[in-house]
């Protein structure tokens, strides 16, 4: 986590207004704290609004397809950098490490699996897209591996052949497939995954155009 | 030295053993060691609490042989701007080496204190196994164990008084583990689980605050959601110290009645944490308790000025205020005017990253504070502005200051009116402040400022510099002056080799020094090192593979830490630390 804070982000193409990737973005209000993430003030002031904003987002989905590139940031916690000249430095301003990761821990999930008794945490925000978060699934839950279909991935039980289907919970409590939007919106939407079995998942919501699924 | 005081044998060892009881600091104890042997041989028996401020500066065996009795032990590991990232994570600071060793020659030890170091479930279990008589654990900043660690606490120590989890990353693999307090465990006096992620079973928490009559302080996560947190609390209205969970939930008349009552019924509150995610509606349910907090802790409380600073201006008696800087200058102000017990002011960052803050929080707010609170004599202050004459306004006004920190956020930032570097301004700090233990610098500084921090600066103890200076001569200042540094931590400044080796004999004065991005060259390293046999000078060093040896003289060390230790060398140096 810390020495991958300098310069990972420094080819993206965001930040401050005007870019049409900012506005389905959930930052409101703070120039320049475009970033890879909103920044932890927004996320709590704008709790609100966030909700309103993903509605408007999802109609505008066809957009951030676009800008889809830009979304797979190295595990970055919290190097928003004020301009594209200005490189993030470790360990500056002096937060201590637990302070930032609390003041961003709302991106935590509980990660359950049909049919294991134990859930794990996952923090979404460390990693920089679905390949990220997938890989790290695996890695978690050991016994899967990760198997790729034309346009979804899928775990699989190895033993028994099960497969499962990453699924999420997002904030108005339905339950959609894991890829179907944007990944920051995922981020922000996003209050806990599970790794249903694909026999279960297919009456999950409907999913969205397919230029909306990031790498 | 006189051998052995005639009449000092004429007492029984136990007169000296009473006497030196009343001698509470180590500075005491360690002097009265050094008199004779007789009183060597008393005071090593008779003490009874040791604070190690660098675990490898002595041998963990070597400290339990020297005292046998010990029941209260603190050890501190990694160096402070481990909190930063500057430290690589697997540098050392390894708790097992001294559990082993407190386990073996220390049964009776009933605290244990632990600060930035790595501790295992394993030493978890081993301290849970080890001491009958266990009371008091307390881990500040470590990572390293998960709740399954906690669960072998909880469930071994049947005298634990007091839980202090403050700051840790603790992995969450045992959802249960509050559940392992045996039925018949009662003795609970502190529990602080702010630092846990997980969820707690409520029901099992509530148990166990009632069997626990002594309970003081429970200091809550954020996961409780409000609801339950309202009815956990209903079980301890004798709390003195409160950190609660999520302070936000949809708005329910009733939940707000019963959380407001609920709060009316803490006679004894003094202390208040947490209030994480607080939303406005539900904070003044808060106002009973306002009056009687002496300490009121909302740096994780993200609530906007015109609310915060209803409810901090309610709070007449604080004495300690961390806060975020929402507060703004406005709150400041009005904090001034309310809270004319305050001692202590922690302005935290909402934004550290950002650019263009929409938060008016500026040196005014802490001009005013040094104006209207009288006692105040700790600050630590993050900001983004500030000027010679707010500094040298505030020195003037409060003299009695014995922790100064200021961060400024950007870099090098002037006195943003004149334009002129800052050291006017921290040189006043120092000069009128001749109590000041503790400081840190920031913002555009010459090596000025170091001349007059070297020549008055005479009881600090911890110095923290970050892009300051224009040469040598700035260390020079330090290291030649500060009779009582005990710890100095630089980054990113123009200090190299020559103050470094002119000034080495200071260094084993110190406690330790740590110096990174800076203009030190591994020759000068060596040197030092050869020269001070005391000290152990640890180049560290995350990019090369090639071990040390091969390194030319004039090869630029990235980071350095420097400390004094009678244990020579330490054995579990990872790959990218060498000591030279």
């Amino acid at each position: 986590m810390s020495t991958t804070e300098t310069g990972c982000s420094s080819t993206e193409p965001e930040v401050t207004g005007g870019l049409g990737y900012a506005e389905t973005e959930l930052t409101l209000g703070l120039p320049g704290a475009g970033g890879s993430r909103p920044s932890e003030t927004d996320r709590k002031r704008g709790f609100a609004e966030a909700v309103g904003l993903n509605l408007e987002a999802a109609s505008r989905g066809e957009h951030c397809g676009a800008r889809s590139s830009d979304s797979s940031d190295g595990p970055v916690s919290g190097a928003v950098k004020p301009s594209a000249a200005k490189a993030q430095v470790v360990g500056w301003p002096p937060v201590r490490s637990f302070r930032r990761n609390a003041l961003r821990s709302c991106t935590y999930v509980k990660v359950a699996v049909d049919g294991a008794p134990y859930l794990r945490k996952v923090d979404l925000e460390a990693h920089g897209g679905y390949e990220q978060l997938l890989a790290a699934l695996e890695e978690m839950f050991s016994c899967f591996t990760v198997r790729h279909y034309p346009d979804e991935r899928r775990l699989v039980d190895p033993v028994n052949g099960t497969e499962y289907v990453p699924t999420y919970e997002d904030k108005d409590g339905d339950w959609m497939l894991v890829g179907d939007v944007p990944w920051k919106m995922f981020v922000a939407s996003c209050k806990r995954l599970r790794l249903m079995k694909s026999s279960d998942a297919i009456n999950l919501a409907t999913r969205m155009p397919q230029e909306c699924s990031n790498k | 030295m006189v051998r052995g005081f005639g009449w000092a044998a004429a007492f029984p060892d136990e007169v000296w053993e009473h006497v030196f009881s009343f001698l509470a600091a180590d500075a005491d104890r360690n002097a009265v060691a050094l008199v004779c042997r007789a009183w060597h041989r008393i005071e090593r028996r008779s003490r009874r609490r040791v604070f190690v401020g660098n675990c490898y500066a002595v041998a963990p065996a070597a400290a339990v042989r020297r005292f046998p009795e010990v029941r209260a032990a603190a050890i501190k590991g990694k160096p402070h701007f481990a909190d930063f990232n500057l430290v690589p994570t697997d540098w050392g600071g390894g708790a097992e080496a001294w559990v082993e060793a407190m386990a073996e020659g220390w049964p009776h030890l009933e605290e244990l204190r632990l600060k930035r170091m790595v501790v295992s479930d394993d030493c978890l279990e081993l301290i849970a196994r080890s001491f009958k008589n266990f009371g008091v654990l307390s881990l500040v900043s470590c990572d390293g164990f998960s709740t399954a660690g906690l669960a072998a606490i909880a469930a071994n120590c049947r005298n634990l008084r007091e839980l202090d989890l403050h700051e840790n990353e603790v992995e969450d693999n045992c959802l249960n583990w509050i559940s392992h307090f045996p039925e018949s465990f009662t003795s609970l006096v502190s529990l602080n689980i702010a630092c846990l992620e997980g969820d707690v079973n409520t029901s099992v928490l509530e148990c166990l605050i009632s069997r626990c009559p002594n309970l003081r302080t429970l200091r809550l996560n954020h996961a409780m959601p409000l609801e339950k947190l309202v009815s956990l609390l209903q079980r301890a209205p004798q709390l003195m110290d409160l950190g609660t969970s999520k302070f936000s939930a949809d708005h329910h008349p009733e939940l707000f009645f019963k959380l407001e009552s609920t709060f009316a019924g803490f006679k004894h509150l003094k202390s208040l944490s947490g209030i994480w995610e607080a939303g406005p509606a539900y904070l003044p349910a808060i106002y009973s308790v306002c009056e009687s907090l002496t300490s009121l802790n909302l740096c994780y409380a993200t609530i906007q000025s015109p609310e915060l600073f209803k409810l901090v201006s309610r709070c007449k008696n604080l004495q300690r205020l961390w806060v975020m800087d929402l507060i703004e200058d406005n709150g400041l102000i009005a904090v001034a005017a309310s809270c004319k017990l305050l001692q202590e002011l922690r302005v935290f960052p909402s934004d550290p990253y950002g650019v263009a803050p929409p938060i008016s929080l500026t040196e005014h707010g802490l001009v005013a504070i040094s104006a209207g609170c009288l006692m105040l004599h700790s600050v630590l202050y993050f900001c983004r502005q500030m000027t010679n004459a707010a500094l040298l306004t505030i020195a003037n006004n409060r003299p009695n200051l014995t922790c100064f920190r200021l961060c400024i956020i950007e870099p090098h930032t002037p006195d943003y009116i004149s334009q002129e570097p800052l050291d006017a301004g921290f040189s006043a700090i120092v000069e009128s402040c001749k109590d000041l233990r503790r400081l840190s610098l920031s913002g555009l500084l010459t090596d000025r400022v170091f001349k007059s921090i070297g020549a008055s600066a005479n009881r600090l103890e911890m110095l923290s510099v970050a892009f300051a200076g224009d040469s040598d001569a700035g260390l020079h200042y330090i290291l030649s002056g500060c009779k009582n540094l005990r710890k100095l931590e630089i980054r990113d400044c123009p200090f190299g080799d020559k103050a470094l080796l002119d000034n080495a004999s200071k260094l084993e004065t110190m406690r330790s020094l740590w110096m990174s991005s800076c203009s030190v060259t591994l020759g000068a390293c060596r040197q030092l090192a050869l020269k001070m046999p005391r000290l152990n000078v640890e180049v560290i060093d995350e990019r090369r593979g090639r071990p040390l040896e091969s390194w030319p003289d004039d090869f630029p060390v990235e980071k350095l830490y420097i400390y004094r230790t009678v244990a020579g060398p330490r054995s579990d140096t990872p790959p990218c630390v060498w000591t030279v």
